[in-house]
């Protein structure tokens, strides 16, 4: 049975991977989770230097899902550098390193320390709905995309993913501008711009207002939009949005998708990753497939 | 043992005050679990995506309590569970109390409370409790044996009228530290009391989580100052806290 996939040349034990953000970069996982299994672990979006994120509260609970406004907190690129990706040197299993930034030249930055670094591939975040400036403003208007997409790939040593947003009127239109400008590959989708308000308190669930919306609730969104990306270009698109079981991996599979990630359901469940991959190797069994290559975008 | 997710049995539950149960779990987190620490408890019901983080009340071998309110839809399904209907629970998390202190002023309000039974039970040394109330006692037998207890209602039903603080200056108590888990007004009152009288304290603080184990960053403190793990000044409620030395942490 292969459940091996190719991105960018690069190949992939399995398809499953972690969406950006619902994972840290593997250390609070890797007790539940023998890293090694995972097709690749996508690290949380990192910038030039340190973000404080936004207020609490963050998170909210929805029906069948989650908003979230976290606003990028992280360590910044040199720390970043220094303990989290020589943490993930000890696994077996490719690493890819989402990049955020408030202009292109702060993606720039991280991209170009990134250069010489144990890293498989980049994955360009430019649909973080959560923050004013930058990410999400370069992934909604398909020249902004497209002129952030040839800066990086001048730059990046390693190939590149861009990530998109389902905020956007023609999710075609975007992923096209991705590839036309040298992207590698696509990813989507990132969280749906939300909002829940608290009528106890009469005020808003979230400090930040709005939030990304993630979780099981959005997962046709994803089928759909994924769907609709895989039929526009021809580079490999990873799709990800409320996968909680293999079933649901299956389906983004089946609609053109080459790897898929899980996101929020590893707060649901730490071992979700796992349940994934073990699950797709047993729906394989059952339907005699011997390549899961042969089911990628069976749906038409 | 490393934290793990599984599914745990109820021992037995029951309403032990107005929306405030108290729940034993059979489970082998109980052995490996630290006054301070929490459980997340996932619901059921799958439109319900986040586990309830609720505080460790007190452990036996092999079994742990849980004492909670009742805040929404996920918590009154938890109050449903009858004895051995399975519960599914993550932990221990977060890092607990230390428990260096000698005559220890042990602080809790409300559904902050609980988690000071744990503490008071495995502290050495004398322990003065104080415990603040709305109106409607609930754990105050519990702490017989353990530690002196100390009463505040707010309607005066009971010991002292008002907060804590006002039984804490009513009745001249004192420690060489302090512990303290509550609401937020109660717990900036705490910090000043300490910063006053020159007493150190921990303060256990709770916000919105999503993961439980450090991983989302929803649910950060500020910090007085920069923090190692995110190398700006936010620390982890669930992984770096819940329990916090109260100079380190900004409640403003």
């Amino acid at each position: 049975m292969n459940t091996q996939v190719c991105i960018a040349g690069i190949p992939f034990k399995n398809p499953v991977m972690t969406a950006s953000g619902t994972f840290g970069s593997g250390m609070e996982y890797e007790e539940f989770v023998d890293l090694n299994r995972l097709g690749a672990v996508v690290t949380k979006g990192v910038s030039n230097v340190p973000w404080p994120g936004n207020p609490t509260p963050r998170v909210a609970e929805t029906y069948g899902g989650m908003l979230n406004a976290i606003g990028l907190q992280n360590p910044g690129i040199d720390l970043f550098i220094k303990r989290d990706l020589a943490f993930l040197k000890k696994y077996d299993t490719r690493v890819i390193v989402n990049v955020c930034g408030k202009s292109v030249e702060e993606y720039l930055e991280v991209v170009e320390k990134l250069s010489d670094q144990d890293v498989d591939l980049l994955e360009i975040n430019v649909s973080c709905p959560n923050v004013k400036e930058g990410a999400i403003a370069f992934g909604q208007d398909v020249k902004a995309l497209s002129a952030i997409t040839k800066a990086v790939k001048e730059k990046a040593k390693q190939p590149v993913i861009m990530k998109l947003s389902p905020n956007v009127t023609d999710i075609k239109e975007l992923a096209k501008a991705a590839e036309a400008s040298g992207a590698d590959a696509v990813s989507l989708i990132n969280t749906i711009t939300g909002m829940k308000i608290d009528i106890r308190k009469r005020c808003f669930a979230l400090a930040n207002k709005t939030g990304g919306l993630s979780g099981p609730a959005i997962k046709p969104v994803a089928v759909r939009m994924v769907y609709e990306a895989a039929h526009a270009v021809k580079i490999p698109v990873i799709g990800m949005g409320g996968i909680a079981t293999a079933e649901d991996a299956i389906e983004f599979i089946m609609a053109g998708a080459t790897a898929v990630a899980v996101g929020a359901m590893n707060f649901h469940d730490p071992y979700t990753t796992i349940k994934v991959i073990e699950g797709i190797e047993a729906f394989m069994r059952e339907e005699k497939i011997t390549d899961l290559e042969s089911i990628r975008g069976c749906v038409n | 043992m490393a934290k793990e997710k599984q599914t745990a049995a109820v021992i037995r539950q029951e309403c032990i005050a107005t929306d405030i149960y108290s729940m034993w779990i059979e489970t082998s987190i109980a052995d490996v679990s630290h006054p301070g620490q929490f459980i997340s408890v996932y619901p059921k019901d799958r439109s319900k995506l986040l586990p309830r983080p609720i505080s460790i009340c007190e452990t036996a071998p092999g079994r742990l309590r849980i004492v909670y309110r009742i805040a929404g839809s996920g918590t009154a399904e938890f109050a449903g569970y009858k004895s051995g209907d399975p519960i599914e629970i993550l932990g221990p998390l977060g890092n607990g109390f230390p428990l260096d202190g000698q005559d220890a002023l042990l602080i809790g309000g409300g559904i902050g409370i609980p988690p000071m039974l744990s503490l008071a039970k495995a502290l050495p040394g004398k322990k003065t409790v104080v415990a603040g109330y709305k109106s409607e006692l609930f754990l105050t037998e519990d702490f017989a044996g353990h530690a002196d207890l100390w009463i505040a209602t707010e309607d005066g039903s009971s010991g002292t009228k008002g907060t804590v603080l006002n039984a804490i200056r009513e009745n001249h108590l004192t420690g060489s530290v302090i512990y303290a888990c509550g609401p937020m007004p109660m717990l900036k009152a705490v910090k000043e009391y300490a910063i006053e009288q020159g007493i150190p304290a921990w303060i256990s603080l709770e916000e919105r989580m999503a993961c439980g184990v450090g991983a989302c960053l929803g649910c950060v403190v500020k910090t007085t100052g920069k923090d190692e793990h995110s190398n700006v000044n936010n620390a982890r409620i669930c992984k770096d806290g819940p329990v916090f030395d109260a100079k380190e942490v900004d409640l403003t």
